[in-house]
């Protein structure tokens, strides 16, 4: 015989078909949607945004691509945001990607990237209106990419003596000696920051062998479950900023006026949240019906 | 000896690091680097370590017929492929012969594996035979493509780049998205109000997701992100800033005790 189920206790046990279901046509319906959601931002993304645009032609930024395709979703909008901002203001950017498959992500953001920076756009932010002029961004001259290289915590703190120790050619072969930005570029005391883009523990070493020993001002970005691990260390001021998953992409995007994939991934995102939380409403009010017909029943 | 000499080598190279970063001196940087170069070449050898592993499994897969043995052949030939890839570049404006090339030596590795496991081993090695020479004779006489040991061309090779801009990345992209069903999936069973505890946990998560939710009425969205702000920010960072000082009190009585020798896993033996 089977056991009779009421309407709670269904809500308490669905089939997690049934979510999966619902979570992809809300997924795809958002998306297909053109519309676009207010983004409020944030102290922890306004101050990495506020350090990098206060940043003089010229200086030089360092760019960790820390992150596998795994990551692409949260972290590769930032890189996107992040780098385009900076080529903006004609910052040079030195690359490194200490995660194994790094390298494809930064090599395909640095395509990218670079297209996209051939045309003429205006941007408008802080309550000003910023002409870009398209231009080309040349390897050796706006960007060093270094690439990868295993025992990232030893990499680091090579890079704090000598970014030749561990490199001494970049990604695509050329000896950095040969590439004009680097010239008089030898470790850390020549770099304006650090911005790690990173979906593992490679933060971490960033933290620890690279800020601890370094001093350098250290921004994160980080996928939304890491986040919450790393506020002790904003709090400590070893970290300047973090901009945590797609939301603080979207953020970067909306505070340097350039939207793109993050805004347009927060639509889904938000209403994939709503659909989480209507199955936990649901399941919650099947569980506390269910425990009263329970209680009932018993007295 | 054999056991005591690991031990003074870990014991001197451990201590060594640990003062070193404590004395600024060139000489002591100078050791410090050297030492960093040789992690590295000990960790070169782990990965060969690690691929003839990887190799040595997945043949023993091929060879048992144990489950899912089939996809050992992608293991291999995937691994493969993309280290032929990474290793040759065009020159010329076609591929010429550079088809030829990777088929025969994917020909190679497949009698190779079946020189491993099965009993005609001459065939198999005769077979291999045959497909290295066809593709030693390719790589000789065509001049459409090179091939680059020394020097990063490979990186640029466009079938290297396309198999992992177009076939990697887009798995492993897939394989984490799946998480977002399984995270709704689990978030709806495990987030109930059982109890005083778990009600919190399930009003933290609820805020935290509605954090930058602007279809709220009654100015909610501000007091929903003032409130997530001081979530991540107060007992939150309590909370982790305590795991942090604890895992960083483990990881120094953890060296410690290998520096001086007390805890003797690494050695295989407890």
């Amino acid at each position: 015989m089977t056991e009779h189920k009421n309407i709670f206790d269904r809500m308490m046990s669905l089939d997690r078909r049934w979510i999966f279901l619902f979570l992809i046509v809300v997924c795809v319906a958002t998306y297909t949607a053109d519309f676009t959601i207010p983004i409020n931002t944030e102290a922890e993304v306004e101050s990495i945004f506020n350090f990098l645009d206060s940043l003089p032609e010229g200086d030089i930024v360092l760019v960790a691509i820390d992150y596998d395709p795994n990551n692409l979703a949260e972290l590769h909008p930032m890189t996107y945001a992040v780098v385009e901002h900076l080529w903006r203001k004609k910052v040079k950017i030195i690359f490194t990607s200490l995660s194994q498959l790094g390298p494809a992500m930064a090599d395909q953001a640095i395509r990218d990237i670079s297209d996209s920076l051939k045309v003429d756009k205006t941007y408008n932010y802080n309550g000003v209106e910023h002409n870009f002029k398209g231009r080309e961004i040349v390897n050796g001259v706006d960007y060093t990419f270094l690439g990868f290289k295993p025992y990232y915590a030893l990499i680091i703190l090579g890079m704090g003596q000598d970014f030749r120790l561990n490199f001494p050619s970049d990604y695509y072969g050329t000896p950095l000696d040969d590439l004009p930005m680097m010239q008089g570029v030898i470790n850390y005391d020549q770099v304006a920051c650090v911005v790690d883009l990173s979906g593992g523990n490679i933060t971490d070493a960033w933290i620890s062998y690279g800020q601890g020993r370094f001093n350098f001002p250290l921004m994160l970005g980080l996928t939304g479950v890491m986040v919450s691990q790393y506020y002790p260390f904003l709090g400590s001021g070893q970290v300047s900023g973090i901009m945590g998953g797609l939301l603080g992409a979207a953020q970067y995007e909306e505070l340097a006026d350039n939207p793109g994939r993050a805004k347009d991934g927060m639509r889904v995102q938000l209403f994939a949240h709503y659909v989480i939380i209507l199955f936990i409403v649901l399941g919650n009010i099947g569980f506390f019906m269910s425990r009263r017909k329970r209680m009932e029943g018993g007295n | 000896m054999k056991r005591q000499l690991p031990f003074l080598l870990v014991f001197i190279f451990g201590a060594f690091m640990t003062i070193q970063y404590y004395v600024p001196h060139e000489s002591s940087e100078f050791v410090y680097t050297f030492l960093l170069d040789w992690t590295m070449i000990i960790g070169i050898f782990a990965l060969a370590l690690g691929i003839w592993s990887l190799y040595h499994v997945s043949v023993d897969k091929i060879q048992h017929k144990k489950e899912n043995w089939i996809y050992s052949y992608v293991t291999l030939f995937g691994l493969f492929i993309m280290v032929v890839f990474g290793f040759s570049y065009k020159v010329g404006d076609s591929w010429g012969m550079y088809p030829l090339f990777v088929i025969a030596l994917m020909a190679l590795l497949y009698c190779l594996i079946h020189a491993s496991i099965s009993r005609s081993k001459g065939f198999w090695l005769g077979l291999s035979g045959a497909a290295l020479a066809v593709s030693f004779g390719v790589a000789f006489f065509d001049d459409s493509w090179k091939l680059a040991f020394m020097t990063s061309e490979g990186l640029k090779n466009t079938m290297f780049t396309n198999f992992a801009d177009f076939v990697l990345t887009p798995i492993l992209a897939t394989m984490f998205a799946l998480l977002a069903f399984f995270i709704a999936s689990a978030a709806y069973r495990a987030f109930r109000a059982r109890n005083v505890l778990a009600s919190l946990l399930l009003i933290a998560a609820i805020i935290v997701m509605l954090r930058f939710n602007p279809y709220m009425p009654f100015g909610l969205p501000e007091l929903v992100a003032e409130t997530s702000s001081w979530l991540m920010n107060v007992p939150n960072l309590a909370a982790q800033r305590a795991i942090v000082i604890g895992i960083g009190l483990g990881i120094v009585a953890t060296s410690l005790k290998v520096i001086l020798g007390i805890e003797r896993g690494y050695m295989g033996k407890g």
